[in-house]
């Protein structure tokens, strides 16, 4: 089971890392986000400063979204789930490891990304730690929970625009507890409290996610 | 055919109203009797909205409250009862539980809505901005975005029992989700500004306005369950229509 597990997981590392440009159109996005920023707020230093850090997850939840997509949807439509069925894993453990892939081969890419676009945006450089930090966790949850909103929208018509509808409500704790620490580090205060608050809410999505997706995933594919 | 086994009657209501067929018979001489009480009312409540005195910070505009506290309480109500009844379909397979979640969402989706126009048209006059950033209003918003996502995912699968499945998963994440939403929202809010501005208008509400607020709340309540009947009603309906139209088309 746990020679299965690895191998689900090189295999759609391998898929996304080497087909499709898959973390290059992520970042590519994720930069163009950035990009946009100042050229639709004005160039002011003084105020892409103070909200940098905010603009930043904003960027991050977006670009993270927009890969979820093709996390079971290439599978579905070849069948790839029926065979996967036929092996040792179960059904949640399945979309588990999925999520836990497109994580590693997207999310932690856009993670290791985020310090840099962070402070090119114009935030201190006192942030880049806990950016990254934060990043990862909050990358985490991106992906479990977007897990959930692509299950859900497997096989319905406009399954792109449906997703982002249903997943975007419960970005929402992410977002607040990924800005609300930059600010915490920002302003002094201690960034323990939104810390634990996005360690757990990462880990409500470890949990909730493989539940809902397993069902959702029974269900597209009866 | 097999023969299936009737459940015991100590089951009690649920299951005998699970029979799509005695839930019409049942429920549908009800249905006149709850538009009338829900007019009935809903005049009444109105006009004690107006009889009832002003308060004496927000003058007129208080009576805004006696429309906006009620489909701001059964928008999250309706919520409550599609994630129980998202339960039920789910979990026990109960025939009407999926209609009935079907049926409630958009009449929620309507209700918080109206939660949230009335509360903006009473914010202009009483903080000078129809929107504020509150983390209430900003869950409130959520929890329509929830409503319209739900709709759309129904609308979308065309499949009706794919759909209700999914729809059911759906409103069970958001069940558990939407309380860490709303919670992370309010811990936002008070990180941004420390309850400075928010000072609410009346300092306790006086007897002679929680009357009329309690008419209006029953108002509220007869009118939603009306609707939802006509609604789950024509559910039933229409999968009989489809059931026949599938079997015609099957000849």
């Amino acid at each position: 089971m746990i020679r299965a597990s690895f191998a689900l997981i090189r295999r759609d590392l391998g898929l996304s890392l080497t087909r499709g440009g898959g973390p290059l159109l992520s970042v590519g996005f994720y930069l163009t986000l950035m990009a946009m920023i100042p050229l639709s707020l004005g160039p002011d230093q003084a105020v892409l400063s103070r909200i940098a850090a905010g603009l930043t997850w904003l960027c991050l939840a977006l670009s993270s979204l927009l890969s979820l997509e093709r996390l079971f949807e290439r599978d579905y439509e070849d069948a790839v789930f029926d065979t996967l069925r036929l092996g040792p894993l179960p059904l949640e453990l399945i979309a588990l490891l999925k999520c836990l892939s497109q994580w590693l081969g997207t999310g932690v890419i856009l993670s290791l990304m985020t310090p840099v676009v962070m402070i090119i945006l114009g935030a201190p450089m006192s942030l880049a730690l806990m950016g990254l930090v934060s990043a990862f966790l909050g990358s985490l949850s991106f992906a479990l929970i977007g897990g959930i909103g692509a299950s859900l929208a497997l096989g319905s018509r406009k399954g792109g625009v449906l997703m982002a509808l249903l997943v975007l409500p419960f970005y929402v704790p992410p977002v607040i507890f990924g800005a609300g620490l930059m600010q915490a580090v920002q302003t002094g205060a201690s960034p323990l409290q939104a810390l634990a608050f996005l360690s757990a809410y990462a880990l409500f999505a470890l949990a909730l996610g493989p539940v809902a997706m397993g069902a959702a995933l029974r269900s597209a594919l009866s | 055919m097999p023969k299936i086994a009737k459940p015991p009657m100590s089951e009690g209501m649920i299951n005998f109203l699970a029979n799509p067929e005695r839930f019409t018979r049942v429920t549908r001489p009800l249905r006149s009797w709850l538009a009338g009480l829900a007019a009935l009312l809903l005049v009444w409540g109105l006009y004690l909205c107006f009889a009832s005195p002003e308060d004496y910070q927000q003058g007129d505009t208080v009576r805004i409250m006696y429309v906006h506290v009620p489909a701001a309480w059964l928008g999250l109500a309706i919520y409550g009862a599609m994630g129980l009844s998202s339960f039920f379909g789910l979990i026990f397979r109960h025939a009407l539980a999926d209609a009935a979640a079907k049926a409630l969402a958009p009449i929620g989706a309507v209700f918080t809505a109206l939660a949230l126009a009335t509360g903006s048209l009473w914010g202009m006059p009483m903080w000078g901005t129809p929107w504020q950033w509150d983390g209430r209003m900003t869950s409130e918003l959520v929890l329509l975005l929830f409503y319209i996502g739900y709709i759309a995912l129904h609308a979308s699968i065309e499949d009706e029992v794919r759909a209700a499945k999914s729809t059911a998963i759906l409103a069970m994440v958001g069940l558990v989700n939407l309380p860490i939403v709303h919670f992370s929202v309010q811990w936002w809010n008070s990180l941004h500004q420390g309850g400075s501005i928010f000072v609410k208008g009346g300092p306790t509400v006086g007897a002679e306005m929680l009357w009329p607020l309690f008419v209006m709340v029953g108002a509220y309540h007869a009118l939603t369950l009306w609707l939802f009947l006509i609604r789950l009603d024509s559910e039933i309906l229409a999968r009989k229509y489809r059931a026949l139209r599938a079997r015609l088309s099957f000849n």
